[in-house]
């Protein structure tokens, strides 16, 4: 830097800037400073990216989840609907109505599949049907029984399990390429499969894999259990250390819980000694190289297609396997390399809802060209039902337009009744003041205690029906209320006082200056604010509960004072089911309810844009 | 600059002259023999000063498609104070805040042309914002403490560009600062309270002494009293006089009067264009430029 | 039978406005200009003297005639209903009424039987006493305004402070929702206080009313040991501080960078994602906690080698804390935004980054703002529902660590009242007693935060 000429600083004044700022010293600092600046400006990025990642994160898993859902299989089984069996004196209804559909099912579907006998197999296959076949059957022989009698087949919807097989959920599988020529040993009961070829050595070695990985997770819970045992240890050891300083009733205290951490002991221990004798077997089996290995449930299980039959594997070493047949074979000649196959279903049978029979009995009728993917209608024009296959939001939806013409016809009147008075006419004194704290207050309590309220004053008090939309609608009318009125008077203090002047000045009164001046000119604002407020109510759940909107109800409602449930309950409902499917149908009800949400916020936005004026 | 755009802007300004001027007949008899004309237009009437601390060379400035100043050239001298005067929206608030480059605040603004400290160009890609504005303060128009102490107010600038090691340092260069602005005594014994709480003119002198702790060289000054009283405005111009001994100033004023007591050069902007410049005295007594006549005879403005 | 009347004074009320209006026309002859006041107002008049106080009866009569008779009721078989309690006694009376009107029946005797044949009578006579009464007055109110309509009435006045009466009743309904709070969770937390004294429910370290009373459906005193609320304040205190340690520095981070660095394009998209996560409703926020971010913690924690609920506090934690993300980002963009330009650029010509402008001007200045929207959010996250039901524990623990369960209030609340109740049982009133100490809460707290904002406002200007 060079030094511009200049007198000298003047004595006792700060030192000029020209070197200080330029210093060294001084760069150094700006460098930091500037590091700083980044890091901080980097953590506001971050911030925004995190707020995105999480909505991407939560929408991609709905999304992800509610796809499956959407479809549907059914199968086509022969079913006998002729006049003949089913009414044969042609006495009409009543009897339609009394005839076994059960029956028809069951028959139709056992005609497919002449190889199953014993009970227990008949009832898995019976289980791959939805129970409600049945009634869909009779529904449709009531409903048009011209078409329906005399119908040889009839789709039914599939059980919600065999319907995940065909949507690929229930478990990964391997096939396995043969290369040996293989020679079954009969072709029913228990027979044996042997190959000249190793091809059964690759999947010895998975199953060994298999029993490894479930040594670990042994392990694993084992060091678990030993770490709570420790930890039970010390506190009795804490315990007996502070009891002699305590009173009597700690004493006592003290001693039933030493008591409870002993009995606790005694279950660890064995646990422990249970988990030590089972790891020790598994890590056995999964080490020894080459033996017959049992295939147990705990394992994957092995199938394998040979001379149009399916055999399940029941031990299995390199070179052969031993199993029952399941389905029957044609012939016991044997197959050459590559026209028999091995397939393996990676998740041990105990831990799929669908058993190797089911999977197979699926596949033949897959092959049979029976199964059918279709939309899937049921999910939304039934109501709920504990069946998963069964189950549908039509009943939820009607639930919530029926609430939310309730909220909207008690709110919306009101709210701009009551922002009206309160913005234009309302003198400001105590009174008003303390009205406005009060609506101001009211936005901010949390939903469900005005649940309670409806609990406490609404059915208690007034005896309206529980469940019921008009109850429903009228707490949630009671908290949308503070929104509509802010907004609203936020919408009328919009208006320029000139309007009001000008109506005023040629002999308006003032309510009919506010009618039929103002009011126009703040709707669209009240508008957006009330849909924004709607928006709000269709998506709230705590309140709803409070009042008994949770009840199962399988009927759709057709009046506003028959028991029912709304979208966001019924989400809350299914959320609570295991089944798979379940899960699926909640993403897909998530779904349907943030598409409702959507276009009502878009709406409200189109509607400020539209008709939003600048004064 | 091509010379053909500076053939036109003086025949613009001819131009303007013209209209603005009615009373005129004819607009060459408007300069007074003995003058210089400068490239691009404007009327020097002196020699430029001793020492020059900032110089500006062909400034333009645009907000987006809007030209708000033309071909200004304008040296600053060292340790006086320089005053820029002209009606309102003539520029001068803009060239200003050229020089600690405050307009890097506004989106649309762009500048083109050469402004250096010392040497520097200070729009050079290199340079350090940062480190211009601790060497180039600003006092704004409407006084604006922060929210903090009287204290906490002055030893910002100090803290942030780390000037004092240790606490006592701290209180020295806070001392000073408020001594050099004549607000010391006002406010010794109550360094803590809110420099909020200060009078109008006090805030301003304040924001004086917050401006003189990071030790400038230059402090710029955007109509510093149009926001005060006329006894808290007389303070603040006896502090910009004492200022003048260590710091150069430079200071935009709708006031003539003000411009006439307290600066030694004079500059004259009007609509964007930089008319006349030169010691105060001159530009006061025996303006060249007729528009430069009318405004301070009150024609306009 | 009450909407039936309804209906009629509905159609009373619209005929009446078209016949008032004819009749104001009728009168006034050929100059209209005469009338003071315009036709319409004259139909409203008319209309309003004809149905309102028969509305007005309708409405009160209906109210009155269920208590009044079940009164009456009662009194005729007194000395059989001494013996019966209080919920028996209702018992008795709902499938009397069921027998006479048709509904759920438990079960029937001789003594219902007659008592649901007196219910029959009383309300056949009532609604008849009714339906005379209220054709009277509509029939005396029409005649009353027909008879005086004439040019001169000011009926536009009489209708205008009819309207001004409507609006100012709509404005009541506010205070009378607040009123209506405040009573009921009072009156039914008094109940419950006279139960369990009320220094076992505000310090007791036990929480489990499930367990209070020896056998289902005996009416036996309840245990005061296991009805503690403090492990209940406990969870939600710690459930609401982790959702703040995700949502206080995202929020405000986010609100600062989009305030004062973002450019345009990048708050046009960051502004709606904010909304969206805004208007998710909770109940999906629940279910996402529920499927994926519990799971995920539990399978984390294991293979580290920790022990992790499958309710974890941080599950339920976090997924609230995303929740409040947008509220405390939009409250603090308002409040930083409102710091003026000029404080900014002051900092600036002194030499400071953006960042030693907002960490040592901005912020400071907006802080009471800032702290306020944090008390908000808190009070906000306090009185959540739906993500707690769904992703925390239900059983009392007293805990700092986070994968651990814990239960909050609102989840406490939820689980007594959903299913059957008893209304008179400790456990359906423990629910009232927990609402009212999270009204209070969170009304305190949406207080403070007002104050704090109030306080410090003249900070400058």
């Amino acid at each position: 830097m060079t030094d511009v000429a200049a007198s000298p600083p003047a004595a006792g004044a700060p030192s000029q800037g020209q070197g200080l700022h330029t210093s060294d010293a001084a760069r150094k600092r700006l460098k930091a400073r500037y590091a700083s600046e980044a890091r901080f400006k980097f953590f506001g990025i971050a911030a925004v990216l995190t707020a995105a990642f999480f909505l991407v994160l939560l929408l991609s898993t709905i999304v992800g989840q509610a796809i499956p859902a959407f479809n549907q299989h059914y199968v086509t089984i022969p079913v006998d609907l002729s006049q003949e069996s089913l009414d044969p004196n042609n006495e009409g209804e009543a009897v339609l109505r009394r005839v076994d559909y059960d029956a028809v099912v069951r028959n139709g579907l056992r005609s497919l599949f002449p190889y199953v006998e014993s009970r227990g197999d008949r009832r898995t296959l019976g289980g791959l049907v939805s129970s409600g076949s049945a009634v869909r059957i009779r529904q449709a022989v009531l409903d048009d029984p011209d078409a329906t009698i005399g119908q040889t087949s009839f789709a039914v919807p599939l059980d919600d399990v065999a319907d995940l097989y065909f949507k690929g959920q229930v478990s990964e599988e391997r096939f396995v390429e043969t290369t040996g020529e293989a020679s079954p040993t009969g072709t029913e009961g228990t027979i044996q499969i042997l190959s000249t070829a190793n091809d059964f050595r690759d999947l010895l070695a998975d199953v060994k894999d298999f029993l490894g990985e479930q040594a670990d997770e042994v392990e694993r819970e084992l060091a678990s259990r030993e770490r709570s045992l420790e930890r039970a240890e010390i506190d009795i050891v804490s315990y007996r250390d502070r009891m002699p300083e305590e009173g009597a009733d700690r004493r006592e205290f003290f001693e039933d819980q030493v008591q409870i951490l002993e009995r606790g002991i005694n279950g660890l221990n064995a646990n422990i000694r249970d988990l030590t004798a089972e790891l020790a077997d598994l890590r056995a089996r999964s080490t020894a190289a080459g033996a017959d290995e049992v295939l147990t449930t705990e394992l994957p299980s092995i199938l394998v297609e040979i001379n149009g039959g399916v055999v399940k594997a029941s031990s299995i070493n390199a070179t052969a396997v031993e199993g029952e047949v399941i389905v029957p074979l044609t012939t016991t000649a044997a197959a050459s390399g590559g026209d028999w196959s091995i397939r393996e279903v990676v998740l041990p049978e105990r831990n799929r809802k669908l058993d190797d029979r089911s999977l197979i009995y699926l596949d033949q009728l897959a092959a049979e060209e029976r199964v059918e993917r279709q939309f899937n209608m049921i999910f939304f024009s039934s109501g709920a039902s504990r069946e998963a296959e069964l189950a549908g939001i039509w009943g939820a939806v009607v639930g919530s337009f029926f609430t939310m013409i309730v909220t909207l016809s008690l709110a919306f009147p009101l709210g701009v009744a009551a922002a009206i008075y309160l913005e234009e006419f309302a003198p400001k004194n105590r009174l008003t003041q303390l009205i406005e704290v009060n609506i101001n207050n009211l936005a901010a309590v949390p939903s469900i205690v005005f649940g309670l309220l409806g609990l406490a004053v609404f059915l208690n008090t007034f005896g309206l029906p529980r469940s019921a939309p008009l109850v429903g609608g009228m707490v949630l009318a009671l908290m949308t209320l503070p929104t509509i009125i802010i907004a609203s008077r936020a919408a009328l203090r919009a208006v320029p006082p000139s309007i009001r002047e000008g109506a005023l000045g040629v002999g308006a009164s003032k309510l009919q200056t506010v009618l039929h001046h103002v009011l126009p000119l703040a709707m669209p604002g009240i508008l957006t604010g009330t849909i924004i407020g709607m928006a709000q109510a269709l998506g709230e759940t705590a309140p709803l509960l409070m009042i008994g909107m949770v009840a199962f109800i399988v009927d759709i409602p057709s009046t506003p004072v028959d028991p029912s449930t709304v979208l966001p309950v019924q989400i809350f409902m299914w959320a609570d089911f295991p089944e798979v499917l379940f899960r699926q149908k909640t993403s897909a009800a998530i779904l349907v309810l943030l598409a409702f949400l959507v276009t009502m916020n878009a709406l409200a936005v189109i509607l400020r844009k539209r008709f939003e004026r600048r004064w | 600059m091509s010379t053909t755009n500076v053939q036109d802007a003086a025949q613009d300004m001819s131009q303007q002259a013209e209209t603005t001027t009615a009373h005129e007949t004819a607009a060459q008899s408007s300069q007074a023999p003995g003058s210089d004309v400068a490239p691009g237009g404007t009327t020097i009437t002196d020699a430029p000063p001793d020492v020059i601390k900032m110089k500006g060379r062909n400034v333009d400035v645009f907000y987006g498609d809007k030209q708000a100043l033309f071909d200004v050239d304008l040296d600053i001298g060292e340790r006086q104070v320089t005053a820029l005067i002209g009606p309102s929206g003539c520029g001068k608030s803009t060239f200003l805040r050229c020089l600690n480059r405050m307009n890097d605040t506004i989106d649309i603004a762009r500048i083109e042309g050469d402004i250096t400290l010392g040497e520097q160009d200070i729009y050079d890609p290199h340079i350090d914002v940062v480190e211009l504005r601790a060497r180039v303060g600003m006092i704004f128009q409407k006084p604006n403490p922060f929210p903090k102490s009287i204290f906490e107010n002055i030893a910002y600038g100090p803290r942030i560009h780390g000037l004092a090691d240790t606490k006592t340092d701290l209180e020295e260069i806070v001392v000073t600062s408020l001594q050099k602005a004549g607000l010391f005594e006002e406010v010794k014994d109550r360094l803590d309270a809110p420099g909020t709480g200060l009078s109008g003119g006090q805030q301003q002198r304040l924001c004086i002494a917050r401006a003189i702790a990071t030790s400038p060289e230059v402090l710029l000054m955007d109509e510093p009293c149009s926001a005060l009283d006329p006894i808290a405005t007389a303070k603040v111009e006896e502090l910009i006089d004492e200022l003048r001994e260590n710091f150069t100033v430079v200071i935009v004023t709708h006031s003539m009067q003000q411009a006439a007591r307290v600066s030694q050069r004079t500059a004259f902007f009007h609509l964007g264009i930089l008319v006349e410049v030169g010691a105060t005295d001159q530009i006061f007594t025996n303006p060249r430029d007729t528009r430069t006549r009318d405004y301070i005879t009150g024609r306009f403005g | 039978m009450f909407w039936l009347l309804f209906l009629a004074l509905l159609l009373v009320f619209a005929a009446s406005l078209y016949i008032g209006a004819q009749r104001s026309r009728q009168v006034a002859g050929p100059n209209t200009h005469v009338l003071h006041s315009r036709p319409s107002y004259h139909g409203g008049y008319l209309a309003i003297m004809a149905t309102v106080p028969a509305l007005g009866l309708l409405i009160i009569w209906s109210i009155a005639q269920g208590p009044i008779i079940d009164g009456m009721v009662v009194g005729q078989f007194s000395d059989e209903f001494e013996a019966l309690s209080l919920p028996e006694r209702e018992a008795f009376l709902r499938d009397a009424r069921a027998i006479a009107f048709g509904g759920i029946v438990s079960f029937t005797d001789e003594l219902k039987e007659a008592a649901a044949a007196i219910y029959e009578n009383l309300y056949r006579i009532s609604n008849m006493a009714m339906t005379v009464l209220i054709a009277l007055l509509v029939i005396v109110g029409f005649r009353r305004g027909y008879s005086s309509i004439e040019p001169k009435r000011r009926t536009r006045h009489f209708v205008e402070r009819a309207v001004m009466i409507l609006l100012i009743a709509c404005s009541v309904v506010a205070i009378f929702t607040t009123v209506g709070i405040v009573l009921s969770l009072i009156f039914e937390s008094i109940r419950f206080f006279t139960m369990i004294p009320i220094h076992n429910f505000l310090f007791g370290l036990h929480w489990s009313p499930q367990s209070a009373f020896a056998g289902a459906g005996e009416v036996v005193d309840a245990n005061p040991e296991v009805f503690g609320a403090i492990p209940l304040i406990a969870g939600t205190l710690f459930i609401t501080f982790i959702a703040m340690l995700v949502a206080g520095p995202v929020g405000l981070f986010a609100a600062i960078y989009l305030s004062d660095y973002a450019s345009n394009t990048v708050r046009a998209v960051a502004k709606p994602v904010l909304e969206v996560l805004a208007g998710v409703p909770t109940v999906v926020y629940g279910f996402f906690a529920a499927l994926t971010v519990a799971p995920f913690i539990r399978n984390s924690g294991e293979g580290l080698g920790l022990d992790v609920s499958s309710e974890s506090a941080l599950a339920a934690g976090l997924v609230m804390g995303i929740m409040i993300i947008p509220f405390v980002s939009s409250l603090s963009d308002d409040v930083i935004s409102a710091v003026p330009q000029s404080l900014r650029d002051g900092s600036l010509a002194l030499g400071s980054t953006k960042s030693e402008t907002i960490r040592r001007v901005v912020l400071p200045a907006a802080l009471p703002g800032i702290v306020s929207a944090m008390i908000l959010a808190i009070s906000r996250a306090i009185g959540e529902t739906m993500i707690v039901v769904m992703a925390a524990g239900l059983a009392d623990n007293l805990t700092i660590n986070p994968l651990e369960a814990v239960t909050p209030v609102t989840v406490q609340i939820v689980t007594l009242l959903v299913g059957d109740q008893e209304f008179d049982s400790a456990k359906t009133l423990a629910a009232f007693a927990l609402g009212l100490l999270l009204f209070c809460v969170t009304l305190t707290l949406n207080f403070i935060a007002l104050r704090v904002v109030q306080k410090y406002r003249e900070q400058y200007d």
